[in-house]
């Protein structure tokens, strides 16, 4: 596409975009995205698993063209993890070459420069999301990280920029499209998410869950894609130990799809119901249920 | 952008605004100055007159968790008049019910309130950290207070991804490379380097039922203590008809801030206790998410459960296999001849690693140890 930011027009530009990619948006997550884009700040996403968190953020970078940087938090990530590392074992062999090919007069300093250059730095998802600008940079599952780290990802989203001390500093031209997400396994510093902009995501209702399955699956028939659908909302409904997301409710319907099913019947739902649930106690919860319950409607 | 459509039925619409962000203040979600800023920002980016907008663009610059969400909307229909456009998220929480009469509110058979101050000498305090919680004067648990406050408790550990340096362990690749690199490429001595340690989560839960308020004072203490030592690391529940996150007003260094912010948030103190719900309460909203998971898992209850016991055993079960340890501490496991028969305490027993007593401030550093060797 450009080489700037992204522009969009309204919340209901963004949506229609996004709806291109398969994304389907509703009103709040428009507006969040859109106020984002707008105000250039990041867009912190909460919600439960299955709620189109990361997929917001691959919708976001195919509307615009933009390239999707993800950064995978985990417990102990760090700097070098998520931003540079110096590729020690080639500098080395790049050392011994300097000192095969000379004779024996190397100059200190001019190794020490052409040991720290470009060709030597291995860059990480936050200083490719800086260089690659424009671009949409997930931060997923930041709950995960330490405190430390978020300390350090403010101070770079802050600055768009990060200081090498061999190289310099590294600027953003255009700052990144910064999308966070969170499962709330942990409080987020508050100071993080005061520079963010918030958005909870909720699992879709009957009809949006419905238009995202005929949109997603492409071929699926309208009288499956409406049983599935209810059934994964009479399942929410549950109090399961894990009630099934949008994911979920899509791999159940291209199960059911590779078996050429075009209705739901009692007997395909308990065969394929694994796509769906993922603990022995909700399969066991909704067979005592009856599955009747789930298909009637 | 600047030209604003008026919105119906007002004046001057962002004076409105403004006013906004104190009635929100008043439905109970304090706004900071910067978000107000970021909203008025987001008000000039969005069409003014339509209320779904307005809406929309408050929750992502005002809300900063789903909690905040329902007093968010209530606010804006308060304010804004009219329905708000979307489903509030459904918290988990039960609507409150009507409250069977209250067992026991009194402060623990205190034996004259007016009793002497006591000069309190060493042995004094030595007598006095064995001593029942609910058997102490007025003076005796204030000394008991700042005895709390005085702990130190060290948080368990687990082992991290991250590598320190050692004496010994693996040859560190990576230091040992950057040794040849400053020696101009000759071998140097290899540098090691081992697994670091990490502090383990420690998540209390804390009984605050009519039968356990004699202590619900002194292990709201001990909670805060315990928070205040590890704050990233620990999380602090009220149990009893309701689960109630007591962690973030736990954190306040003060102790009599930080108890008094914690009371306020609990909203049935003494009443009866439904454990196996409030745990599954517990479960849902935090715990499988991954407060609960390869943490440290303290209940302070006395096992006195209303409910189905089946229900408290299945919700333990979970707790168990997300858990690290699941410690139980009760304050009657300390007398004489105790029998674990209550039907909560039964039903439980066999996911629990250890079955502590908790009566006293002995008992309790005692569990801290414990904590840490699991």
């Amino acid at each position: 596409m450009s080489d700037s930011t992204p522009t969009v027009g309204s919340p209901a530009d963004l949506a229609r975009a996004l709806d291109a990619t398969g994304y389907l948006a509703d009103d709040g997550v428009a507006m969040a995205a859109f106020l984002a884009i707008r105000m250039g700040r990041p867009l912190f996403c909460e919600g439960e698993p299955g709620t189109g968190k990361t997929s917001l953020a691959a919708a976001l970078s195919e509307a615009f063209g933009l390239p999707l940087i993800r950064l995978q938090c985990h417990e102990g990530i760090d700097a070098a993890q998520a931003l540079y590392d110096w590729d020690f074992p080639r500098q080395l062999l790049h050392l011994r070459t300097l000192e095969a090919a000379s004779d024996g007069s190397l100059e200190a300093d001019t190794v020490e420069r052409s040991l720290y250059t470009e060709r030597f730095l291995l860059a990480r998802p936050l200083l490719r999301a800086l260089t690659d600008a424009p671009c949409v940079l997930l931060v997923d599952e930041i709950d995960r990280a330490d405190d430390e780290f978020e300390a350090f990802l403010l101070q770079v989203l802050d600055e768009n920029a990060v200081t090498i001390p061999e190289l310099g500093e590294v600027r953003a031209a255009t700052p990144p499209l910064v999308v966070l997400t969170s499962n709330r396994t942990r409080e987020v510093h508050d100071a993080l998410k005061r520079r963010c902009l918030y958005h909870w995501l909720e699992h879709p209702d009957l009809a949006r869950e419905v238009a995202i399955l005929r949109r997603r699956i492409p071929g699926i028939g309208a009288e499956l894609a409406r049983q599935v659908a209810h059934a994964v909302q009479s399942l929410r409904e549950m109090e399961l130990l894990k009630p099934p997301g949008v994911a979920e409710s899509l791999d159940w319907a291209r199960a059911l799809q590779e078996l050429d099913r075009d209705v739901l019947d009692a007997e395909t739902a308990a065969a394929t119901l694994g796509a769906v649930l993922k603990y022995r106690e909700d399969l066991e919860r909704v067979a005592r249920a009856g599955l009747d319950r789930l298909l009637a409607g | 952008m600047s030209t604003v459509p008026a919105a119906p039925d007002a004046g001057d619409p962002l004076v409105g605004f403004a006013g906004f962000a104190h009635a929100l203040a008043a439905a109970g979600l304090p706004v900071a100055s910067d978000a107000v800023a970021a909203f008025t920002r987001a008000l000039r980016q969005v069409e003014v007159g339509d209320p779904c907008q307005v809406y929309w663009a408050g929750r992502a610059t005002l809300c900063r968790g789903p909690d905040d969400i329902p007093r968010y909307d209530s606010a804006f229909e308060g304010w804004f008049g009219g329905t708000v456009p979307a489903r509030t998220p459904r918290s988990g929480e039960q609507p409150r019910r009507a409250r069977t009469a209250a067992l026991t509110t009194t402060d623990g058979g205190d034996t004259g309130g007016d009793a002497p101050r006591l000069r309190v000498a060493a042995d004094d305090t030595e007598v006095l950290r064995h001593r029942d919680i609910a058997g102490l004067t007025a003076a005796e648990r204030a000394h008991l207070a700042e005895l709390i406050a005085t702990l130190r408790p060290r948080p368990p550990t687990r082992p991290a991804i991250r590598m320190r340096p050692a004496r010994r362990g693996a040859v560190d690749p990576r230091r040992t490379v950057r040794g040849m690199l400053a020696a101009g490429g000759e071998p140097v001595r290899p540098s090691h380097h081992r697994k670091a340690t990490r502090p383990r989560r420690m998540v209390l839960l804390i009984d605050v039922s009519g039968s356990m308020s004699p202590y619900a004072d002194a292990l709201l203490r001990f909670g805060h203590v315990v928070a205040r030592s590890n704050p990233a690391g620990t999380e602090v529940f009220s149990l009893g008809t309701r689960m109630t996150r007591l962690s973030r007003a736990l954190r306040v260094r003060d102790p009599e801030v930080a108890l008094a912010a914690a009371s306020r948030a609990v909203p049935d103190w003494a009443g009866g206790t439904r454990l196996g719900e409030t745990l599954r309460a517990f479960l849902d909203r935090w715990g499988r998410r991954g407060v609960a998971r390869g943490a440290v898992v303290v209940i302070f209850s006395d096992g006195w459960e209303r409910g189905d016991p089946t229900l408290l055993a299945e919700q333990l079960a979970q707790l168990r296999r997300l858990a690290h340890a699941v410690l139980w501490v009760n304050p009657h496991a300390g007398a004489d001849g105790y029998e674990p028969v209550q039907s909560g305490i039964v039903a439980a027993l066999p996911y629990v690693d250890r079955l502590l007593a908790g009566h006293s401030l002995a008992t309790l550093q005692e569990l801290l140890e414990v904590a840490r060797r699991t």
